[in-house]
């Protein structure tokens, strides 16, 4: 009791500045807010980085453009009331005008379209790769087997009972963290091969930018390259049951070297 | 004089409209076998595989290889194991003989059926099987440890971007046994 | 358009039954769509009620209230109650009152099918329901029913199967009905291109519906038969495909989110005129506009399923088809400011409903938008960004579009004025209730959280408490919203015919509220 009590006082100035936060939507790329998590993480391979230079080009259009048209529509009301003596014009058409806000959206969707194409392109090239994994999501854990190394594991959730239940701190990486973390080399091409076992799930971890769902029977595949060492947490995406929300995914991206030690110890363990 | 004139083409709007409901209905379905075309044209999910038993032998292209790897997934039910076939570099035209081993690990016979999957997609199409044990029922007897063989070859026309094939079998418990087991 | 016989109508030959039976039996269609409209509201209740819980549960991090399960029974019932018990019949309601009138009909074209029609919700929603009390709970695999894991449910599945074949037929005979009654009771002189937009946003809807919900009947019939009858559509061992699954769902599934939006589409272009003052700006181009968004949505559908796996063409054309809907929306979004353009605007109710409308509208437009562009769709793909997105078309649109609808017809159907300072009360909480419990769930998707988990990691926790006091105020506000109705309905001050000084078209001929059959004689049209 005493502590969802002592949890709720740290987290209440949280949710006031979260609000103020939500009141200059426009600083999303503030850091002051980072901690709240206000957009994406921080990608680390190219293919998270075309992801996020995408999204925040057509999130920056797509404000420009709700600034023009919502600043139209609030200067009329403001202009255009009765209380202020406006009388209503008769017009009810302008083919001009039509012609051009039918015109403008299409150009606009074509400078949406051409990086948007380039990227999908870039990303589902999965050719060249050095090495593959091969993913199956299981009701609820993931397997993990590296195909050219011989080195295999399951990966399953390992936040205690206790503090799902409220009944001992959460640590810090509550619900993001596994047994068995996902060994990867940075700097080489990786080839994902991703299938499930019993019913659909999805093998996501943000940082990588890669998603994609698990599905019984048939493989799917991706890739992803790191560009710098670190731990990377993701989790099941796709609804697979009760226990959907505690699958998670943990990616430690170390160099080569400790990669092959790391292959060793497990052929050895 | 007007209003009956009126419910007898309410009659034959409905009327109409039913009709394509139904035909909707039928819609539905028949998206079934127009996805399947759809997916051997493209080749998603394994559709697509091209079967030649004639043993017709292409024009070897000795200038291109490719790596085809196996793997595989034995799903939820079935008491097998298995290990894939090693992995294999092959030139285009050239054809190969590879095997998996299924070993059942129970103590009474299992029968399981494989479903094949190949990655990347557009590869599907260029995969030529001559010989396979996917989809046909397969059953081992308690213990008993089976080779499982693929005879194959990949179409000269394959695209150049391709140079590695992976083709994973998921192992079903096949039907019968299944229905044997629940129904009573 | 006016009507140059303010229709008097004569009831001689008329019996009205009494108590239950009247409604039992009724075939008016002021009757009809009163019945659906209360029993939509029951809907948004019990709805509304299952959000709360999924809500209260995301207040902290850690499990409090309910098993992880639970909360999947709730996430699913909450969208099926609220898709098909909520959102759908407001707007069959609202048709059945307003088409005839609008149309200068005496009624629906088959009215027997209309009491039909609507008496299947009931026996349906009871099965859905009820379905959380059968052994195993009701459906946990979330709305879209994808197998393996609905294959994986227990008989709470085949309910809930059951129930929406009733939702469905029950639909495809509204439909219809509308579709006979548009076509065919057309008083002389409403040409099709002179129908208010609001009969224009339902018959095109109404073709919707009876092309895309066959469809879903088609989809769950196979789900039924795979589950029992061992047919193998959706399982890859018997050379089917769970992936097949999602094709039809969302072959069917994208035309129904138009279906959810057009209707509302319509009132905002009843209403946004009349409190202008004047004509609806662009009215061809509307029309054309809503007939482009319904072909489109035929051949968008798979921009639901980006991740599963498709060819590169694949992903390109629905990316590049779905992009495509942005321009007849934002036709439509332009002709609304454009009829506002140098009007004579005055702000009551409706009007605010409709300003906020095509506002909150508008924003779940951008985020469709940007949810359409597929290399950042891996990103966005089954977090909260989309759960933002959607309820701010969904909420944002359909709902506040019927409430929009309701305050504009209530004193027309009553024959009383609302309370127009309780209902501008009732505006600015719903639409601040509905900001603060959405808007934060943008930046919880894009930071990573996932959607359909009933528990989540630290980093989230601020926006969720946010969220959910945000869904507190906005279902609270509810309450206001009923007692207004009910506040209408028993007395306040007299409603003229027209209502509104700025209103035109055949409803507002009729003496408020309207008898029971009206436009008996039909009007002649200009």
């Amino acid at each position: 009791m005493k502590l969802v009590r002592s949890f709720n006082a740290s987290r209440i100035s949280g949710v006031i500045l979260a609000y103020t936060a939500l009141l200059f939507g426009a600083l999303i790329a503030s850091p002051a807010y980072a901690e709240y998590g206000l957009n994406f993480k921080t990608p680390v391979t190219e293919i998270a980085h075309i992801e996020y230079d995408l999204h925040m080009l057509i999130l920056y259009i797509c404000i420009a453009i709700f600034v023009v048209v919502f600043g139209v529509m609030f200067y009329s009301i403001y202009a255009h009331r009765k209380s202020k003596g406006s009388v209503a014009a008769k017009f009810s058409h302008s083919t001009n005008a039509e012609i051009i806000w039918t015109v403008i959206p299409i150009i606009i969707l074509v400078t949406m379209a051409i990086p948007s194409t380039e990227a999908l392109i870039r990303m589902e090239d999965t050719t060249n790769s050095d090495m593959t994994v091969k993913i199956t999501g299981y009701q609820w854990k993931w397997h993990y087997d590296y195909m050219d190394h011989d080195v295999e594991m399951f990966s399953s959730i390992s936040t205690p009972r206790a503090q799902i239940e409220n009944k001992q701190e959460k640590g810090e990486n509550y619900l993001l963290e596994v047994n068995n973390h996902v060994v990867l080399p940075i700097n080489k091409k990786i080839r994902l091969l991703i299938t499930a076992n019993d019913v659909i799930h999805a093998w996501w971890v943000p940082e990588l930018g890669a998603k994609k769902d698990a599905i019984p029977g048939f493989i799917n595949e991706i890739w992803t390259k790191i560009d710098k060492p670190g731990r990377y947490r993701g989790q099941c995406a796709e609804l697979c049951g009760k226990d959907h929300g505690y699958m998670p995914i943990v990616v430690d991206a170390v160099t080569e070297e400790e990669f092959e030690a790391w292959v060793q110890k497990q052929k050895q363990g | 004089m007007e209003n009956t004139g009126i419910a007898s083409s309410n009659r034959k709007t409905s009327r109409w409209l039913l009709l394509f409901v139904v035909g909707m209905f039928g819609f539905g379905y028949a998206l079934i076998p127009l996805y399947d075309v759809f997916c051997e044209i493209v080749g998603v999910n394994g559709k697509g595989i091209q079967i030649d038993t004639s043993n017709q032998s292409l024009a070897i292209n000795r200038d291109r290889t490719i790596a085809v790897e196996f793997t595989g997934s034995i799903m939820g039910g079935l008491p097998w194991d298995f290990s894939p076939a090693k992995k294999v570099f092959v030139h285009p035209g050239e054809t190969v003989r590879v095997a998996y081993l299924a070993t059942n690990l129970a103590s009474t016979d299992v029968t399981g059926k494989a479903v094949p999957s190949i990655s990347p997609t557009k590869a599907t199409r260029y995969f030529i099987k001559a010989e396979c044990f996917c989809f046909n029922n397969q059953t081992l007897a308690a213990d008993e440890q089976k080779e499982m063989p693929l005879v194959f070859k990949v179409d000269n026309d394959i695209p150049e971007s391709v140079k590695t094939i992976t083709l994973s079998y998921a192992f079903f418990r096949a039907e019968e046994t299944e229905a044997g087991d629940t129904s009573s | 358009m006016t009507a140059t016989t303010a229709d008097h109508h004569d009831d001689h030959h008329d019996h009205h039954p009494s108590g239950i039976g009247r409604w039992l039996f009724s075939t008016n269609h002021k009757d009809i769509g009163t019945m659906y409209l209360w029993f939509s509201f029951c809907m948004f209740i019990i709805g509304g009620l299952m959000a709360l819980i999924v809500r209260a549960e995301l207040f902290m991090p850690g499990l409090q209230l309910v098993t992880p399960h639970f909360f999947n029974q709730m996430t699913t019932n909450h969208a099926l109650i609220m898709i098909f018990g909520a959102a759908m019949p407001v707007f069959v309601g609202l048709a059945n009152w307003q088409i005839p009138m609008m149309i200068g009909a005496p009624d629906m074209a088959l009215p027997r099918l209309n009491n039909w029609s609507f008496w299947l919700l009931p026996p349906a929603f009871t099965l859905l329901i009820g379905s959380l009390f059968s052994p195993g709970g009701a459906p946990a695999g979330g709305w879209t029913m994808y197998p393996p894991l609905s294959i994986q449910t227990g008989m709470g599945m085949d309910m809930a199967i059951l129930a929406m074949h009733m939702m469905g037929i029950s639909s495809i005979m509204g439909s219809i009905n509308i579709i006979a009654t548009i076509l065919n009771m057309r008083a002389p002189g409403m040409h099709l291109m002179k129908m208010p937009m609001f009969v224009w946003t339902w018959l095109i809807t109404a073709f919707l519906l009876v092309t895309s919900i066959p469809v879903l009947a088609g989809a769950i019939t196979m789900l039924l038969t795979d589950r029992h009858f061992g047919t193998q559509f959706f399982d890859a061992a018997g050379g089917g495909d769970p992936v097949m699954f999602q094709h039809i769902f969302w072959f069917f599934g994208h035309p129904e989110v138009y279906i959810l939006i057009l209707p509302a589409f319509g009132v905002i272009s009843q209403v946004i005129p009349t409190f202008s003052r004047k004509p609806l700006f662009g009215y061809s181009s509307m029309v054309f506009a809503v007939a482009a968004i319904a072909f489109l949505s035929f051949i968008v559908w798979a921009h639901h399923m980006y991740t599963v796996g498709m060819p590169l063409a694949g992903e390109l054309f629905f990316m590049y088809s779905t992009m495509l809907i942005s321009i007849p929306t934002g036709v439509k979004i332009f002709n609304w400011v454009a009829t506002m353009w140098r009007g004579s605007m005055t702000f009551e109710t409706p009007m605010l409903y409709a300003i906020g409308t095509v506002f909150l509208f508008s924003i779940g437009g951008f985020s469709g938008l940007m949810l359409a562009i597929t290399p950042s769709d891996f990103q966005y793909h089954d977090t909260y960004f989309v759960v933002a997105h959607f309820h701010y078309v969904i909420f944002g649109g359909t709902i506040t579009g019927a409430f929009c609808a309701v305050y504009y017809w209530l004193p027309k159907w009553t024959g009383h004025m609302y309370d127009e300072k309780l209902g501008k009360i009732h505006f600015w909480l719903t639409v601040i209730g509905m900001n603060i419990t959405f808007f934060p769930q943008h930046f919880l998707g894009l930071a990573g959280m996932p959607r359909r988990i009933p528990d989540y990691s630290l980093q989230f926790t601020e926006f969720n408490m946010m969220s959910t006091g945000g869904a507190l105020l906005l279902g609270l506000s509810q309450i206001l919203f009923l007692y207004i109705v009910m506040k209408a309905i028993k007395g306040g001050e007299k409603a003229t015919d027209q209502v509104w000084d700025g209103a035109e078209g055949l409803e507002w001929t009729l003496p408020s509220p309207p008898p029971a059959h009206t436009f008996t004689t039909p009007p002649l049209v200009k």
